[in-house]
C-alpha cells in the first residue's frame, strides 16, 4: 500500500495556559509556513483562533489557508482528527495541535504513540512571561501548569518585553528548574523563525529526492527577531556515523543545540533521518536511496551554539575527518 | 373533557395536602386532586377506574441521565447486576468472564453479516476479583470480527485481536498508560480512557457523538422512561448540532412520544460568547415536550478513573490528581454571562477541589452580576463535604447528587479511590438536606440504569454491592428520598412550578405504580413494580408498549 511508504508525520504539540500566547504562535507559523504544508488542529477558547485573512476556503470542518495549510477543529475528539489527516490530499508535511489551555500536552503527545501513520515532533509549550509564576503559584492551576512545563522538549517564554530586565534572569532560573531538560526560547508575540519551532524540513515530503537540499535549506522568515536570536550551522557529512550515539551527543545541553536535524548514513548503510529537539532525540530509518553527502542542521540561539564542541562531536561519530562548513 | 381518575392512594408532594384518591385532569393539566365529590364540582367528567388499585405519584424526574442510555441497547448487554432493557426484558447478569464470553458468541452467532462487529456494553469487571479481560477471551467469541465489550463506566474498552488489528495496535512498541500490554509485548486488548479507545472504538461501532443524537435510541429511552415511572428526563448534556435538534424536536413532538426531555447545551470548544449565543437560539427552539437553552460544564474528569479532581490529601492509592476540563476563566465568564442572559448552567464536578473551583467562579461571577433565583446546580458532586453544601447554600444553589455510585462502585472508592472516611461521605445527601441545599439524586444513565426509585433506594440505604453500608449517618428518609426523585430534581431544573408535584395547574405526569412506595419501605424500594406513566394527560402502560 502506498499509504504504508510514508513516513509518519510529524506532530507538534503546542500547549500552554490561557494567554500564553498558543493562537498567536500558531498565526505566526501559518504565516511563515514557506511553503510546508501545516496542518493546525485546534480546540481553544479564542474568539478567532485563525487569522481571518489567511482563510481561503471554509467548508464546515477544514479551512484551507494561504500557502497550501489547513486547520480543523477537534472538538471533542483529537484522536479522530489525527487518524483522518494522513489520508488528506495533499499529505499535510507537519502538523501542530493546538492543546487547550488546561490539557496536559504530556499526554496529547503519549496519545500518538496509538496512531501509526504520525509521531511526534515535539511538545513546545507556551508560557507568559508576566503570568506564569503566578499561575504555578494558583491554588487550583499549580500542578497543571507544572505538568505543561515538565513535558515540555521547549518552552517558548513569550511577552518577555512586558517584564522588567531585573525579572527576566530569574525567570529564566525559574524555568530551567520547572523544565530541566527543555530548551529555552525569548519571544515577544511569539515571532520565532519557523524552523526553531518545527525544526528543519530536509526534502522529507513525501520521500521526495533531496537533491533541492542546497546551502538555501534554512531559511529563517525576515524578521528581526529571528536574526538576532538564533544561528544556525550546516554540516555536510561524509561517512557514515553511529547515528545513535550522534543523535544523544547532540542533545547535550552544553552545545546549546536547540533542534538538529540531519540526513545521513549510519554505520551498517542505511539511510537515517536524525531529530533532536531539546533533550530529545533519536533516529529513524529512511525509505529512500540518498545523496551523499549526507546533511546535519544545527539551530542554537546566537552565540550559544558551540562550534568547537560540535565538531568533536561529529567526529567522535564518524571517527573521520568532517567538512565542517557554516552557511 | 374531563377525566378523574381513581386511584388506590395519591401521593401528591403536595406539603397542603399530601395524599387524595383521586386526580382531575383536563387537557393535559390537573384541575386538582382530592375526593371525588371535590372534583366533581369541576363539572361534566368522565371517571377512569383502571388506577383503582394502583398507586399514583408525580411523575419521576430524572435530573442527570443521557440518552445514550436509549442507544447502548443496540449492543449486548454484559453487565454484572440484572438490568432491564426496552422492551421490559429483564437480562441476567453475567457473573463471571466466561458468561459475558458466552453471551457474545451467541450474539455473535445471530448475526448473519460475517463483517459485522460484534459489540458489547456493561462489563464490570472489579467483580471478577484479579482476573481481566483479554482479547484472547475476546478471541474466542470471533477471531475474523472485531469484537468489542465497553465496560460500565464508559472508560474503558476490551477489545479481540480482529479489532485492535483493524485499529492498528496490534503491534509492540506501544507506550501509552491506556494500553497495558502482556507478555508478549502486544496491546492485552484493554483501551482505558478517551484517547487509548478512539483508534478502534469506532469499528466496533462506538461513537458518543452519534450514540448521543440517535434517533433510534431517542425512541429507546423513552420506553425506558414509561417503565421506570419518568415523565421528565434530562440529557445532560449535548453538542446539540442543529440536525441532531431538528431530529429531537420531531421525535418528541410525536403524539406518542410519551417522555418530556430538557437538553442541556455542553461547553466544549466553543467561546463564552459563541455558547451564549447558541443556548439563546435555543432557548427560543424550545417546545414543551423538548426544553433546551440551559448550559453544561464539565468542570473535572471522574473519581473511578482517577481524573476527578481531588483537594489535599488527594487519591487513596496515591495516584496523581485528575485533570481540569474547563479553565476557571472560561468558567467565570459563561457564569457571569448567563447570569446576565437568565440562562441555567449546571456544572459536573466530581472531586471536591473542582467543587470548590466551581463555587469560587459562581461568586465571582455572581459578584459581577447579582442574581436572584438562578439555581445553578453542581452536578455529581460527590465529595463535597459539609462546608461546601453550607457554601452552597449561601450562594443559593442547587445540587444533584449520585448515590446509585455507593451501590456500584462504593467498595472500590473505600478500599482505592478516596478511602473509607471520604467515601462515607460521598454524595452526603443527608448533609445537603440538613444545610437547606435543594436537592436531586440521580443515576447518569447509562452509566447506572435509569430508575428514580432505585436511585431513592440507593439515597435511603447507602449499600455496596459487597452489601456494606457506606456513610449510615448521611442516609435520608424515605420521604425526602421520593420528593427528591419529583420536586427536587424538577427545581434543579427550573420546572418545579410545572411538574414534580400533583396539584391544580400542574401538567398531569404521573409515575402509575403497582406497589405502594411507602409501604414498600426503603428496603423494598428498589422492588417496587412499575404499571407505567400519564404524560402530559396521555396513559402510557409499559406492558403495552
Amino acid at each position: 500500500m502506498g499509504a504504508q511508504r510514508n513516513p509518519p508525520m510529524p506532530v507538534t504539540v503546542i500547549g500552554g495556559y490561557l494567554g500564553a500566547g498558543k493562537t498567536t504562535l500558531v498565526n505566526h507559523l501559518l504565516r511563515h509556513a514557506g511553503g510546508r504544508r501545516l496542518a493546525v488542529l485546534v480546540n481553544d477558547f479564542g474568539a478567532l483562533p485563525i487569522d481571518a485573512d489567511l482563510i481561503e476556503a471554509d467548508d464546515g470542518e477544514v479551512l484551507s489557508l494561504a500557502g497550501g495549510c489547513i486547520c480543523c477543529s477537534f472538538g471533542s475528539d483529537l484522536m479522530d482528527a489525527l487518524m483522518k489527516l494522513p489520508a488528506r490530499r495533499p499529505r499535510p508535511d507537519q502538523v501542530l495541535v493546538e492543546a487547550s489551555g488546561v490539557a496536559l500536552p504530556g499526554a496529547v503527545a503519549a496519545s500518538l504513540a496509538l496512531l501509526s501513520e504520525v509521531a511526534l515532533d515535539a511538545v513546545v509549550v507556551l508560557a507568559d512571561a508576566e503570568t506564569v509564576r503566578a499561575h504555578a503559584a494558583d491554588r487550583y492551576l499549580a500542578d497543571t501548569i507544572a505538568r505543561q512545563l515538565r513535558a515540555a522538549d521547549l518552552v517558548i517564554l513569550n511577552k518577555l518585553d512586558l517584564v522588567a530586565p531585573q525579572a527576566q534572569a530569574a525567570l529564566h532560573a525559574w524555568l530551567e528548574t520547572m523544565a530541566p531538560g527543555a530548551k529555552l526560547l525569548d519571544a515577544r508575540r511569539a515571532q520565532l523563525p519557523l524552523e526553531a519551532v518545527l525544526g528543519v524540513e530536509l526534502g522529507a515530503r513525501g520521500g521526495a529526492p533531496v537533491g533541492s537540499l542546497r546551502s538555501g535549506a534554512l531559511q529563517p522568515p525576515p524578521t528581526v527577531v529571528a536574526d538576532a536570536l538564533f544561528e544556525h550551522v550546516e554540516i555536510a557529512v561524509e561517512q557514515s556515523v553511529d547515528g545513535r550515539g550522534l543523535a544523544t551527543a547532540l542533545a547535550d545541553p552544553a552545545l546549546g543545540v536547540v533542534r538538529a536535524k540531519g540526513i545521513l548514513r549510519d554505520r551498517d548503510g542505511t539511510s537515517i533521518v536524525l531529530h533532536v529537539v531539546g533533550a530529545r532525540s533519536g533516529i529513524e530509518p529512511r525509505a529512500v536511496a540518498d545523496v551523499v553527502p549526507g546533511r546535519l542542521v544545527c539551530i542554537g540561539l546566537k552565540g550559544r551554539l558551540d562550534r568547537a564542541a560540535l565538531r568533536a562531536t561529529l567526529d567522535r561519530a564518524t571517527r573521520t575527518a568532517t567538512n565542517l562548513k557554516e552557511c | 373533557m374531563i377525566t378523574i381518575y381513581r386511584a388506590k392512594r395519591i401521593l401528591t408532594m403536595n406539603p397542603a395536602r399530601p395524599e387524595a384518591t383521586h386526580v382531575a385532569v383536563r387537557d393535559g393539566r390537573i384541575l386538582g386532586a382530592g375526593t371525588l365529590d371535590e372534583l366533581a364540582g369541576w363539572g361534566e367528567h368522565r371517571l377512569d377506574d383502571r388506577f383503582a388499585d394502583k398507586l399514583l405519584m408525580p411523575g419521576l424526574v430524572e435530573g442527570h441521565s443521557h440518552l445514550m442510555e436509549g442507544a447502548v441497547w443496540a449492543y449486548v448487554y454484559c453487565g454484572y447486576h440484572d438490568r432491564m432493557d426496552p422492551d421490559g426484558r429483564i437480562w441476567p447478569g453475567a457473573t463471571s468472564i466466561d458468561a459475558v464470553i458466552a453471551r457474545l458468541r451467541e450474539a455473535a452467532q445471530a448475526i448473519d453479516d460475517p463483517a459485522r462487529p460484534v459489540v458489547g456494553w456493561g462489563l464490570d469487571p472489579i467483580h471478577f476479583g484479579a482476573a481481566r479481560v483479554r482479547r484472547a477471551d475476546l478471541d474466542r467469541v470471533s477471531a475474523e470480527r472485531p469484537v468489542g465489550v465497553m465496560h460500565a463506566s464508559f472508560h474503558i474498552l476490551n477489545v479481540n485481536s480482529a479489532a485492535l488489528e483493524r485499529g492498528g495496535l496490534l503491534r509492540r512498541g506501544i507506550e501509552h498508560p491506556g494500553v497495558p500490554l502482556g507478555d508478549d509485548g502486544l496491546p492485552t486488548g484493554e483501551l482505558k480512557g478517551p484517547d487509548a479507545m478512539m483508534p478502534v472504538a469506532p469499528l466496533v461501532g462506538f461513537d458518543r457523538e452519534l450514540l448521543a443524537a440517535d434517533e433510534r435510541g431517542l425512541r429507546l429511552f423513552a420506553r425506558l422512561a414509561v417503565r421506570t415511572g419518568v415523565t421528565t428526563a434530562t440529557d445532560l448534556a449535548s453538542l446539540l448540532p442543529q440536525n441532531a435538534v431538528d431530529m429531537m424536536l420531531g421525535v418528541t413532538a410525536e403524539p406518542g412520544y410519551p417522555l418530556r426531555i430538557v437538553s442541556l447545551l455542553r461547553l466544549m470548544n466553543q467561546t463564552p460568547q459563541a455558547l451564549i449565543e447558541r443556548a439563546l437560539a435555543l432557548r427560543a427552539l424550545s417546545t414543551d415536550a423538548l426544553r433546551l437553552g440551559a448550559i453544561k460544564i464539565v468542570a473535572d474528569g471522574s473519581i473511578q478513573g482517577f481524573s476527578a479532581r481531588l483537594r489535599w490529601p488527594g487519591y487513596y492509592n496515591g495516584a496523581p490528581n485528575g485533570l481540569w476540563y474547563t479553565p476557571p476563566e472560561v468558567m467565570r465568564a459563561v457564569y457571569t454571562r448567563a447570569l446576565e442572559t437568565g440562562l441555567l448552567v449546571h456544572t459536573h464536578t466530581n472531586g471536591d477541589e473542582a467543587t470548590d473551583l466551581a463555587l469560587e467562579c459562581i461568586e465571582a461571577a455572581l459578584q459581577a452580576q447579582p442574581a436572584r433565583d438562578h439555581r445553578f446546580t453542581l452536578q455529581h458532586c460527590q465529595l463535597a463535604d459539609a462546608a461546601q453544601f453550607r457554601r452552597m447554600k449561601a450562594l443559593g444553589m442547587c445540587v444533584n447528587l449520585f448515590p446509585n455510585h455507593h451501590f456500584y462502585w462504593g467498595d472500590e472508592h473505600y478500599a482505592m479511590t478516596v478511602g473509607p472516611e471520604r467515601a462515607e461521605r460521598m454524595n452526603a445527601c443527608a448533609t445537603a438536606l440538613a444545610s437547606g441545599v435543594p436537592l436531586a439524586i440521580h443515576s447518569d444513565a447509562p452509566v447506572t440504569p435509569l430508575g428514580p426509585l432505585f436511585t431513592a433506594w440507593c439515597a435511603v440505604n447507602r449499600r455496596t454491592a459487597s452489601g456494606r453500608v457506606l456513610g449510615t449517618r448521611e442516609r435520608i428518609g424515605l420521604e425526602d428520598a421520593l420528593r427528591t426523585i419529583t420536586l427536587g430534581a424538577a427545581y434543579t431544573l427550573r420546572l418545579d412550578h410545572e411538574i414534580g408535584s400533583i396539584e391544580c395547574g400542574k401538567r398531569a405526569d404521573f409515575a402509575v405504580l403497582e406497589d405502594d412506595p411507602l409501604e414498600a419501605g426503603a428496603e423494598g424500594l428498589k422492588d417496587v413494580r412499575v404499571w407505567g406513566t400519564v404524560q402530559d394527560g396521555r396513559v402510557f402502560e409499559a406492558a403495552a408498549l
